[in-house]
């Protein structure tokens, strides 16, 4: 089965972390990957984004109306790279209930779900976890195997902390279902 | 040692390395550059886990510097590689030019990396025009994987014919990540033994014409060189009147939209692996078998230059491809769907203007740039190439050309100005920049006594691509300890007598400090102020805490948003009814600096809590 995940954000937020770890589980899953990603001048706070495509394809980007999935680190994201989407395609956007619409587009709470457990620096984390209960393109344990790895050198509080970031986007998602 | 038949998720810039380290690879060097930056970082980290003995790695001052090192391995008989962006090509552009009569020895590659979009760049040049205008085989990878084979290839190809072979890779092949198939790490054995050859090595005008005439022997022979021929990427479909012709990264595109939209059959594809110069025998079947030829490529027509047939062949010359920005996959799957006479399936993407980016807060680039503007409202401010090229968004950056040119730009103006009507002219420059090309135009300067004040924006690093190390660090890209070059004694050296260092972050003291100065320079010609504080990205977590003063926002802020526009810091935030200015406590680095922006004192010390 073949993913192709457009993930968004702003310099500084993680983007290229979080499609790093998620490129590198579908890779422990014998999957094939491919991500293109931005460097440079718009790590500056600029809009930062990544393609993912897991499977058989030999083009690193994406083309609008395609992605099977985007997963926007910031609301205004959304408008700006939903056009990636295919006719049946999901966005999860960091967002509040209230403040989003859109067809297919599941809000998730992030910043409040990172402040409600002091863990600010996670929030893409939240963000994954919540992807990840979205489409099956790897599981939970692949991506907690690679937190053990990317982390192992720091201390268990940021492994901890990771870890309960992306379980609480995951449940955030999966319990709706 | 590496395990071989491992797979690894590896970034284009990092194949490339491992792709160095795997063909015995003896020296690499290169100046930073968006999107070749991280190419030297890698061969610097092999060379460390694999303990490659007899491998040089390091960052030069310049990108000529960096060839001209790297170059003389070669021809001392070892393989070596320099790896830059494509407007460092520009700078190494006069030994790259001279290189090519010369030839090599040991295999020389030059990684020239292009940056179409542009994404992170003055220009979209094509590098392979480059190549071709130096007479230099160019090799054009189409993903990570590719890229590292193109080293061994390179390499072969450039020792059998005596020559130094580009490998160009563009953005999408630099910054895409793949799982790549890596293989054993090959140490370089040859011990260094240049053999004096003047005629050769030292040519003069009549030499270099012979040589000139051996270059195009070897361009002869390398346009049938069997391991760069183009290859049909679709052989079993037979002999189609239409073709199409891809290279570079349009190459991987093509592969998956030819099989998507089901046209196989219909159309030849052929991937050209060697652009310039492209196969002779390639040329004369193609334009024999195929009557309509459609050509995509990256960023100028050069296959299509060389197919100089416009009867038969569509492109950028034609019109049919665009000539400015990046081939788009889904631009070129309308232009594929058309030529097939198919439909495309893609949709083309309206650009919503993004969020600009922006320097941190607690930048001390934002903090000299508030002060200049205040000290000197009405000047001229020129600028240069890296973080602080976003100071225009404070309004204190006027001109952006090349690396080099805030110094010359700013005596030109000077010159240009006569003395009652001459605005004060302050250039700013970083510190790594003002090593690699502002040396010479400070002397300049200071011979013709321009009245120009230059502020070196001395944060210690190379800030905007990655923090790499300056020769004033004195720390090399393996982390150990060089020499370190003293920025003050430098500017004294070049003739400059008025040169003070001086704290940005102190903005009141700062800002008597530019004023004095340009009153100086007024009458007496240039003078250099160095402001120095180091970058937020290279501190340590202690170090940023150690500083950290927060601030807060009094009851008195009326929202009249003067620090928003002025001071720019992504950590002020005008609220929705622009009632009054918040710090966002996330992105606020405590610097302090917007305490003596606000004009009603209405940003305040808080207590540390």
């Amino acid at each position: 089965m073949n993913y192709q995940i457009v993930i968004s954000g702003v310099g500084g937020q993680g983007v290229l972390f979080v499609t790093r770890l998620l490129a590198q589980a579908c890779m422990d899953d014998n999957k094939r990957v491919l991500t293109s990603e931005t460097h440079g001048m718009a790590q500056r706070g600029g809009t930062v984004i990544s393609h993912l495509k897991v499977g058989t394809f030999s083009s690193p980007l994406i083309r609008p109306g395609n992605a099977d999935l985007l997963v926007a680190l910031k609301e205004e994201n959304y408008p700006q790279h939903k056009g990636f989407l295919r006719d049946g395609g999901k966005a999860i956007v960091n967002a509040g209930e209230e403040s989003v619409k859109g067809a297919d587009l599941t809000p998730v709470d992030a910043d409040a779900m990172a402040l409600q457990d002091n863990n600010l620096h996670s929030t893409n984390l939240y963000m994954l976890g919540a992807a990840l209960a979205s489409v099956e393109v790897c599981s939970l344990e692949r991506i907690k195997g690679q937190i053990e790895k990317v982390f192992s050198a720091k201390s268990d509080t940021v492994r901890a902390n990771a870890l309960l970031a992306l379980e609480t986007g995951y449940n955030h998602i999966s319990k709706e279902l | 040692m590496t395990q071989i038949n491992d797979r690894q998720l590896m970034l284009g810039n990092e194949a490339l390395a491992r792709g160095l380290c795997e063909s015995g690879c003896q020296m690499a060097t290169a100046y930073p550059g968006t999107p070749a930056s991280e190419i030297l970082p890698a061969v610097a980290a092999l060379k460390k886990s694999e303990t490659l003995e007899s491998l040089h790695v390091q960052w030069a001052v310049n990108e000529k510097v960096a060839f001209e090192i790297a170059y003389a391995a070669s021809i001392a008989g070892q393989r070596s590689a320099v790896a830059m962006k494509q407007v460092g090509l520009n700078v190494a552009s006069d030994p790259f030019m001279s290189a090519a009569y010369l030839g090599v020895k040991g295999g020389f590659l030059v990684i020239s990396a292009d940056d179409p979009g542009p994404h992170s760049s003055q220009t979209e040049q094509d590098s392979r025009l480059y190549a071709m205008s130096a007479k230099i085989p160019v090799l054009d990878p189409d993903s990570p994987e590719q890229a590292r084979d193109m080293v061994d290839l390179g390499f072969r190809l450039s020792e059998q014919f005596e020559i130094p072979v580009m490998i160009r890779p563009t953005t999408r092949v630099c910054h895409a990540r793949q799982d790549i198939q890596i293989n054993k790490v090959i140490p370089g054995t040859v011990e260094a033994n240049f053999e004096k050859n003047p005629g050769r090595w030292a040519a003069t005008p009549k030499f270099r014409f012979k040589l000139h005439n051996e270059l195009e022997a070897k361009l002869a022979g390398i346009a049938s060189f069997e391991e760069t021929a183009p290859v049909r990427l679709n052989p079993d479909t037979g002999k189609p009147s239409k073709a199409i012709v891809v290279a570079g990264v349009s190459a991987a595109h093509a592969r998956d939209i030819v099989n998507e939209l089901d046209v196989s059959d219909r159309v030849a594809l052929y991937q050209v692996i060697q652009p310039y110069p492209l196969h002779t025998a390639f040329m004369d079947e193609i334009l024999e078998t195929h009557s309509d030829i459609l050509v995509l490529e990256e960023t100028t027509g050069i296959i299509e230059m060389q197919l100089a047939r416009r009867d038969k062949v569509k492109g950028k010359q034609s019109g049919h491809v665009p000539r400015t920005g990046e081939l788009l996959p889904e631009i070129m799957e309308a232009i594929i769907a058309e030529f097939c006479g198919t439909e495309s399936r893609s949709s083309i993407m309206e650009p919503v203007p993004g969020r600009r980016p922006t320097l941190c807060a607690g930048c001390p680039h934002r903090a000299s740039f508030f002060a200049i503007k205040r000290a000197a409202p009405k000047g001229i401010y020129t600028s240069d190439i890296g973080c602080y090229t976003l100071g225009m968004n404070l309004g204190a950056v006027d001109t952006v050309l090349c690396m080099g040119a805030a110094i010359s730009q700013a005596a030109g103006f000077a010159h240009a100005y006569n003395d009652e009507k001459r605005p004060p002219i302050v250039a700013t420059m970083g510190d790594s920049t003002f090593f690699h090309a502002g040396v010479p135009a400070l002397i300049d300067a200071v011979v013709q006594k321009a009245p120009i004040l230059l502020v070196i924006l001395d944060n210690r690093t190379t800030a905007m691509t990655g923090n790499q190390p300056t020769p004033a660090t004195g720390i090399d890209v393996l982390g150990e300890e060089v020499a370190s070059v003293d920025i003050a004694k430098l500017v004294e050296g070049c003739g400059i007598t008025y040169c003070k260092t001086v704290d940005p972050m102190d903005t009141k003291g700062f800002i008597t400090h530019i004023k004095e100065a340009v009153a100086y320079t007024k009458e007496n010609g240039p003078g250099v102020v160095i402001s120095r504080s180091p970058c937020l990205l290279s501190m340590s977590k202690a170090q940023r805490m150690e500083q950290y003063q927060k601030v807060e926002v009094s009851d008195d802020c009326d929202g009249c948003g003067y620090c928003v526009s002025h001071f720019e810091c992504p950590a002020l935030v005008l609220d929705s009814d622009n009632e009054r200015v918040d710090i966002d406590a996330s992105l606020c680095s405590g610097c302090g600096v917007c305490v003596h922006v606000c004009p009603k004192g209405s940003i305040v010390p808080g207590l540390v809590n």
